[in-house]
């Protein structure tokens, strides 16, 4: 490296002000990047240097499939922007089922392994409102998403409240919950798959005035209402007094209740929220994509890798694990090598330990 | 009509088998400043964790302010006008000092639950800053509490305690990891406490405790072995012996 680097200068002297500034900015990053592996952070490095060399392949990849074929109609660009879009509305649906799981998890350490569950149990109550009684849409997307919260609640105070802090009895009984409450959804709403459909303002297309293409406006509405809710739990939690109550309550329970907040109630009403959003999330989920069963464990598994990624109670880490895992779901799906298309599920996870190699406690995650 | 604000009668606590307490009787009157001293494992925090709620007895009843409390949770107990620090400095690292504050007035005051703010708030908000002036950080309010020294977190332990204007403040070793001035500072500070708060003490440091305590309470391997004036305690050779470690038959 010392000889390469000296010819650079050399160089940078016999082409002044632009060599120059190179090779000593150069000599920076190399200075910084070798005092980052000397001081024991070996491993660190070495896992951001291959998670860096992977992302920026996979970008390169992406790129050239693209614009391989030019900007013209015919090449690939407007399938890119379609997915593209596909993959922002998903990011959506998953950012409204994990927001919930990080919330609860967050304050009460509890990792609910039944939250796909209140998932798909918002989905089917939408469904069945509207397709069986007709209700309108919106009315029956509020229905489920607080039948959803009052399910949830209802399992917090029954099961969940007196073995808190007891981290694999909650793990346990909510994977109980989950299995009994996936055979009662079968029983009721029957094995085939099912979808809401969408209320009739957002039932057609929007044209994106590029490329004459179109996309259902429903699933732009997707991203905003995630986006709306994003910014709402963040002013509620860190610009509201009750916000302000539930983070004394993460910092130190015991205290908090010491110096006379019920931390119980904060804690029963941030259960009923994580489990609202959700049931939302299910009410959109059926709306965009699917009910059926089997859809609860794609969900949970979804928020539990989207909460892993962006670090366990972090908002805005469940917001860029959703970008992330959405984005590389859709192009792995796409964009891999014919042949390997069958493959993009590991690439999901490739992404999880690429994560979790640079840091364990996830994005934005702090240690417990 | 001298109401106690204190009275445990037969009070036990024991942890698989330990009896951390053991049937203790006491009383303190009100405007009284108590000091509960004992060697490392005496019980004395156990005490105070039963007194605050955080901890539910074995056996006995515990009263406070005349009520019978003995079933309540923690949180109801600090209503009641209880407010207590603790052994270890316990802030809440992730607010600022005045949200620390801000959020104790507002348990003490109730309402914690209400989503919106009301014309209370403003009267907490200026609580919360008026505590901070009391205990000395008043510049540095809007400081993450993390970010604070030993010695200030310990003060904003005691503006937390205070700010809920308590009827009953428990102290664990208030003094404990402080600086020689910094205890003298406590020391005016606990000396300078309005009579209508009634102050109970655990503190290793004998100089902040018999300044402070009108009565002692001696304790060892649980139970009560002597009460009495600080000179009383300090003349009595049990005292003594408990502290350098011989063993006394209760």
């Amino acid at each position: 490296m010392e000889t390469r680097g000296g010819r650079r200068s050399t160089e940078g002297e016999g082409a002044p002000e632009r060599g120059g500034a190179w090779a000593r900015w150069r000599g920076r990053a190399w200075a910084r990047w070798r005092g980052l592996l000397s001081r024991g952070q070996l491993a660190v490095g070495r896992s951001a240097s291959v998670a860096g060399a992977l992302a920026v392949l996979s970008a390169a990849w992406v790129f050239y499939q693209v614009f391989d074929a030019g900007l013209g109609e015919s090449g690939n660009v407007p399938n890119f922007i379609i997915i593209t879009l596909n993959a922002l509305s998903l990011a959506g649906l998953f950012f409204l089922a994990a927001s919930g799981l990080t919330l609860i998890f967050g304050l009460m350490r509890v990792v609910n392994m039944a939250h796909g569950s209140l998932y798909l149990l918002g989905g089917y109550i939408a469904w069945s409102l509207t397709s069986s009684l007709g209700v309108n849409w919106w009315v029956a997307v509020i229905v489920a998403t607080l039948a959803a919260g009052v399910f949830g609640l209802a399992m917090e105070e029954l099961f969940l409240r007196w073995n808190l802090g007891q981290d694999l009895r909650q793990a346990l009984i909510t994977i109980a919950l989950s299995v009994i409450l996936a055979d009662q959804m079968l029983n009721v709403f029957g094995g085939t798959a099912q979808q809401v459909s969408p209320p009739d303002l957002l039932a057609g297309p929007v044209g994106l005035g590029i490329y004459d293409l179109s996309y259902p406006a429903f699933r732009l509405f997707v991203v905003g209402v995630a986006l709306a809710v994003g910014i709402a739990l963040w002013f509620w939690i860190q610009r509201t007094r009750f916000g302000m109550v539930v983070r004394a309550g993460i910092d130190d329970g015991a205290m908090t209740s010491a110096l006379g907040v019920n931390v119980r109630a904060v804690f029963a009403v941030a259960f009923f929220v994580g489990s609202c959003l959700a049931g939302l999330g299910g009410a959109f989920g059926g709306t965009v994509l699917s009910l059926a069963p089997g859809q609860d464990q794609v969900f949970l598994v979804s928020s539990i890798v989207v909460v892993i990624i962006g670090g366990m109670g972090s908002l805005a880490g469940a917001a860029i694990g959703a970008l992330l895992l959405a984005f590389v779901e859709q192009y792995s799906a796409v964009y891999l090598p014919s042949g390997f298309g069958p493959y993009s599920m590991v690439v999901t996870f490739v992404l999880v330990a690429a994560v979790l190699a640079l840091k364990p406690t996830g994005l934005f995650g702090r240690p417990a | 009509m001298n109401e106690s604000i204190v009275r445990l009668r037969n009070l036990s606590k024991s942890f698989a088998g330990v009896d951390a307490v053991q049937a203790v009787e006491m009383e303190v009157t009100p405007g009284e400043r108590r000091a509960v001293l004992g060697p490392n494992g005496a019980g004395k925090t156990t005490l105070f964790n039963l007194i605050a709620g955080a901890e539910r007895p074995t056996a006995g009843a515990i009263e406070l302010f005349g009520r019978d409390v003995t079933n309540l949770p923690a949180w109801q107990r600090a209503r009641l006008g209880l407010a207590r620090t603790f052994q270890t400095s316990r802030v809440l690292p992730g607010l600022s000092v005045e949200d620390n504050l801000y959020v104790a007035a507002l348990g003490a005051d109730g309402g914690h639950l209400r989503f919106v703010a009301n014309r209370r708030d403003a009267r907490l908000r200026s609580r919360a800053r008026g505590a901070a002036e009391r205990v000395g950080l008043a510049d540095r309010l809007r400081s993450s509490a993390r970010d604070l020294s030993h010695g200030e977190q310990r003060q904003l332990e005691l503006g937390i305690a205070m700010v809920a204007e308590p009827r009953l403040l428990l102290l664990d070793e208030p003094a404990a990891g402080l600086s020689r001035a910094e205890r003298q500072l406590l020391t005016q500070l606990l000396l300078s406490l309005d009579r209508d708060v009634t102050v109970m003490l655990i503190e290793h440091d004998m100089d902040v405790a018999l300044t402070i305590a009108e009565r002692v309470t001696i304790m060892h391997y649980g139970r009560v072995v002597l009460e009495g004036t600080p000179a009383e305690i300090r003349a009595d050779q049990r005292v003594h012996d408990i502290y350098l470690g011989r063993t006394y038959a209760v």
